[in-house]
């Protein structure tokens, strides 16, 4: 029944996006001054078709109809209830579906928001999510359907990956979607900003909503996935590098490179060109990390069931788009009205073109590191490895030049700033961070040569932003954002610099000195829980003077049969201490890993100060000055 | 001031360190850098796996007879492909993944100076 | 007359791009080695299964014809299937030499007499590490090695199949 209801509303929904996209072409070409009543109508009924459609999906996962083949592949009747909900987007074709709700549920609040702007703007933007929208419609007919049907009916399901059972992920999919989704709207608002000319303050105005929005969302469900990663995966990381992450990461940057840019075309009406490529670009990234993610193209941790059909849709669909918007750029780019304007040397205009340019830097780094063992695979059939190294090699050294523009860049005034007497505080600021670094530095025989400007900088940069709070009480949502980005930076270096771990077999009863812990195997308990054997290990972690318990825990999964290790973490507000367990073939010893962390939670609260002062700017729509 | 920055970038890219701290021992620091064949995005290092286990010994067979890291990762490359290392060493090969984004900043940077004026 | 230009060159760029990826689609997403020759180290030392005796596996290897190594474990089933062809295998003459793969030596005794022992000689392998030698993920894998040069031929992730014994047959007879 549910089977039938999802099908068939996903049809009715089409029929919308196509009656859509013509109406809004033929009215967009009339000289209607304003927007008919059945766009919204429209729009609204199909809203609720794809609502209902994923809905019938999530009940069929509640109620575990097996003749769904979905649900069949991917739940199981002994799974928690708020795990069987997950499992609706924790698959490729659930997901998709989820993607869909977004993307039309989005472009419904858009047309209750924009009510004030032009009616050709409005039409067009319309006609172009409506041809995301049906782009996704088709893809999930033809290729990913979530409806398909079983015969004879299963009694038993297939279960749902034990890995994929975490709170963290289960909603970390719909956040990140959230994000992804918001670019398209940005996408389409920005192509029809391009055709109807209204490129400017006002639209730069309307428009940052949606970008801050967006990266908000992207922020927090970059956030959410790397902590699952750190307490799942159980190898201690937050970031691994891994091509599905960086898929993640690729929008972000573009996405806050645009979000400094649309600033400066609200305020000083310029930039509107690198606005729009950027509008175009932070889409195409999201669209493709869909196509890299999902046609099963990359190596990664993170399997999804691939097929080539699949990815061979996306691709087209994805470069129908990019040719579609250069097309639209490369025409309509003499309606851009550019008073030619001076970027003085020391500005914020200025400034802010820097930040893009870093921003460009480090996706280039990232999107050419993920792609490159695709492109020379095929090009002359050599395999290789992209990992951790790479990155870390071309990144860090120019976070250096990136901390020291970040530290004043903020501060510059708008068109014309003069180089200012010299300024004592600054001074006293970057003595006091030389001090803190040095007693940071003693501390570790580390032989990281760069490790010393960068804690140098990054604590400079820390106190600067601290300080830029006392300054004044203007542009507070970007103040809090740029702390939490230098806490991030400052709580990952030393993180970096201070971790260790040992790594070794024990038994019960067996003692491990670490720094200056001892470290007790002191039992291990199996046990049969609903669907999976557990064995619960207990040790003991001493120190001069407190002690700990730590109880990490292999869990073997009858369905499908997987085994996973659970850390467990003991957490303070100074360091984490990481503890992982694993069976060995040889009898009665057990790997253990232990790791010491520090700085662990700052890493994840920095990243919610980050995303905080974002929405803070959302909510706060008379904020005077950015 | 600037020469001593210079001295710094220097050393940093003629030692060619490993970012990751945490690396105690030579096999540790080696082992992080090898892509576990069988397991998803893991390395040999982190993984538990009968083919992790080998290579770990392997690997400290090697530095016990007294192989430096180059032969190690030679030897392994040999066996098994460029595709073991997760450090891509610069060769034809991967010359562009390497230079890509340095030109990329330097174009940029260039874009930057012609938008600009210095006055 | 330069924006044309631009606009062409980010076409045709978009397109090589596209065709790149297109391809890439279909490339094996599988780890493989099976074009890599690499040269075995037949100075290596290895205990044999049945005499605990310790020999130089250069003794194993005919130094005129390719030999086919075969590394494989009584716990793994993949094993099991392709055992029957093994003993195809045997009996055309072929030199067959058998790594156990961390085994209990008892256990691999047990497997040979029962499904038959296709295997010139078996040595053991107990810590995993000459299987790395030969440039193996895991069991079962199956490699031709021929004498004059110690270079791998030929390699074979997972279990023999019908087809891979007709190729083995007629990459033998060529007599590299």
């Amino acid at each position: 029944m549910s089977n039938y209801l999802g099908n068939y509303s996903l049809y009715i929904a089409l029929i919308a996006s196509v009656y859509l996209i013509f109406k809004s072409y033929l009215d967009a070409n009339s000289e209607n001054k304003y927007l008919d009543k059945n766009f919204i109508l429209i729009t609204s009924i199909q809203t609720i078709m794809i609502m209902v459609s994923f809905f019938s999906l999530v009940a069929a996962f509640v109620i575990s109809d097996f003749s769904n083949e979905t649900v069949f592949n991917n739940s199981h009747t002994l799974k928690p209830l708020f795990y069987k909900v997950s499992g609706t987007w924790g698959n490729h074709e659930g997901s998709l579906l989820l993607w869909l709700l977004v993307l039309s549920i989005f472009l419904f609040i858009f047309l209750l928001n924009s009510r004030s702007q032009d009616t050709k703007y409005k039409l067009l933007t319309i006609l172009f999510q409506q041809i995301i929208i049906s782009g996704f419609l088709v893809f999930i007919l033809l290729t990913s359907n979530p409806f398909k049907m079983l015969y004879p009916i299963p009694s038993e399901g297939l279960g749902l990956n034990p890995i994929l059972q975490d709170p963290a992920l289960a909603i970390h999919p719909p956040i990140l979607y959230l994000g992804y989704v918001g670019t398209s709207i940005i996408f389409s608002a920005s192509l029809a900003s391009m055709i109807s000319g209204n490129i400017g303050d006002k639209w730069a105005r309307h428009i940052k909503k949606w970008v801050l929005v967006s990266w908000v969302f992207l922020t927090i469900g970059i956030l959410l996935g790397s902590i699952w990663a750190y307490y799942e995966l159980g190898w201690g990381g937050f970031w691994f590098w891994d091509p599905v992450e960086n898929v993640s990461l690729m929008p972000w940057f573009c996405l806050t490179a645009l979000l400094h840019t649309v600033i400066v075309l609200q305020k000083r009406n310029s930039f509107k060109e690198w606005t729009i490529i950027l509008s175009i670009t932070t889409f195409s990234l999201s669209m493709s990390g869909t196509f890299l993610v999902r046609s099963g193209i990359l190596n990664s941790i993170h399997t999804f069931a691939n097929d080539p059909s699949r990815g061979l849709f996306i691709l087209s669909f994805l470069f129908i788009l990019i040719l579609m918007s250069i097309l639209i750029f490369f025409f309509n780019q003499n309606k851009i009205s550019n008073t030619a304007k001076e970027n003085f040397i020391l500005s914020k205009e200025t400034a802010i073109l820097v930040n893009n340019w870093f921003m460009m830097f480090f996706l280039s780094v990232v999107l050419v590191g993920t792609i490159y063992p695709i492109f020379l695979e095929v090009l002359n059939g050599s395999k290789i490895s992209v990992g951790p190294p790479f990155y870390h090699n071309l990144l860090i050294p120019f976070l250096i030049p990136f901390l020291i523009f970040m530290s004043f860049g903020p501060s510059l005034k708008w068109i014309k700033d003069k180089l200012k007497k010299f300024n004592y505080n600054i001074l006293i600021i970057f003595f006091v961070s030389l001090l803190i670094s040095f007693v940071i530095l003693t501390k570790t025989e580390n032989s990281f040569l760069l490790s010393i400007p960068l804690i140098v900088l990054s604590i400079y940069l820390l106190l600067v932003t601290i300080k830029d709070f006392f300054v004044s009480r203007s542009s507070i949502s970007q103040k809090i954002s740029h702390f939490g980005f230098s806490l991030l930076i400052t709580s990952i270096l030393l993180n970096g610099l201070f971790s260790n771990e040992f790594n070794s077999n024990m038994k019960v009863g067996d003692e491990r000195i670490f720094n200056d812990k001892v470290v007790k195997l002191k039992e291990v308990n199996v046990t049969d829980v609903d669907n999976y054997k557990s064995l619960k290990a207990s040790f003991e972690v001493t120190n001069k003077n407190s002690s700990f318990a730590l109880y990490p825990e292999v869990r073997i999964y009858k369905q499908p049969l997987t085994i996973t290790s659970e850390a467990d973490i003991k957490t303070t507000l100074f360091s984490d201490n990481f503890l992982v367990f694993n069976i060995l073939k040889d009898d009665g010893y057990y790997n253990v890993r232990y790791q010491y962390k520090p700085l662990m939670i700052w890493i994840w609260i920095s990243t919610i100060f980050i995303g905080f002062g974002g929405l803070l700017s959302v909510i706060r729509k008379n904020e005077q000055k950015y | 001031m600037f020469k001593i920055l210079k001295l710094i970038l220097l050393l940093y890219f003629s030692f060619n360190f490993s970012y990751a701290n945490e690396i105690n021992t030579k096999v540790d620091k080696i082992t992080k850098n090898l892509r576990c064949l069988i397991c998803q995005g893991q390395s040999v290092y982190d993984s538990q796996s009968d083919f992790a286990i080998s290579m770990k010994l392997v690997v400290k067979n090697k530095i016990d007879e007294g192989k430096e890291d180059e032969e190690i990762y030679d030897y392994l490359k040999n066996k098994y492909g460029e595709w073991i290392v997760y450090e891509p060493e610069l060769n034809r090969n991967t010359f562009l993944l390497w230079s890509i984004p340095l030109i990329l900043f330097a174009f940029g940077g260039l874009l930057i100076i012609r938008k600009v004026s210095i006055k | 007359m330069s924006k044309n230009i631009k606009f062409l060159g980010l076409l045709l760029t978009l397109i090589i791009i596209f065709i790149i990826l297109l391809k890439g689609l279909n490339v094996s997403k599988d780890y493989s080695n099976k074009k890599l020759k690499s040269k075995i180290d037949f100075s290596l030392n290895a205990k044999k299964l049945f005499s605990d005796e310790i020999i130089n596996i250069s003794d194993l290897f005919d130094k005129n014809s390719p030999s086919v190594v075969n590394i494989w474990a009584s716990w793994c089933a993949p094993c099991r299937e392709e055992h029957q062809f093994l003993m195809k295998l045997k009996d055309m003459n072929i030199n067959i030499i058998g790594i156990n793969y961390k085994d209990s030596p008892k256990n691999a005794k047990n497997f040979l007499s029962s499904l038959g022992n296709p295997y010139s000689e078996v040595i053991t392998d107990n810590d995993g590490t000459k299987s790395i030698e030969f440039g193996a993920i895991g069991v079962p894998e199956t490699f031709i090695i021929s004498g004059k040069t110690n270079e791998i031929i030929k390699k074979y992730i997972g279990p023999l199949t019908s087809e891979n014994l007709i190729e083995i047959k007629n990459l033998l007879k060529k007599n590299v």
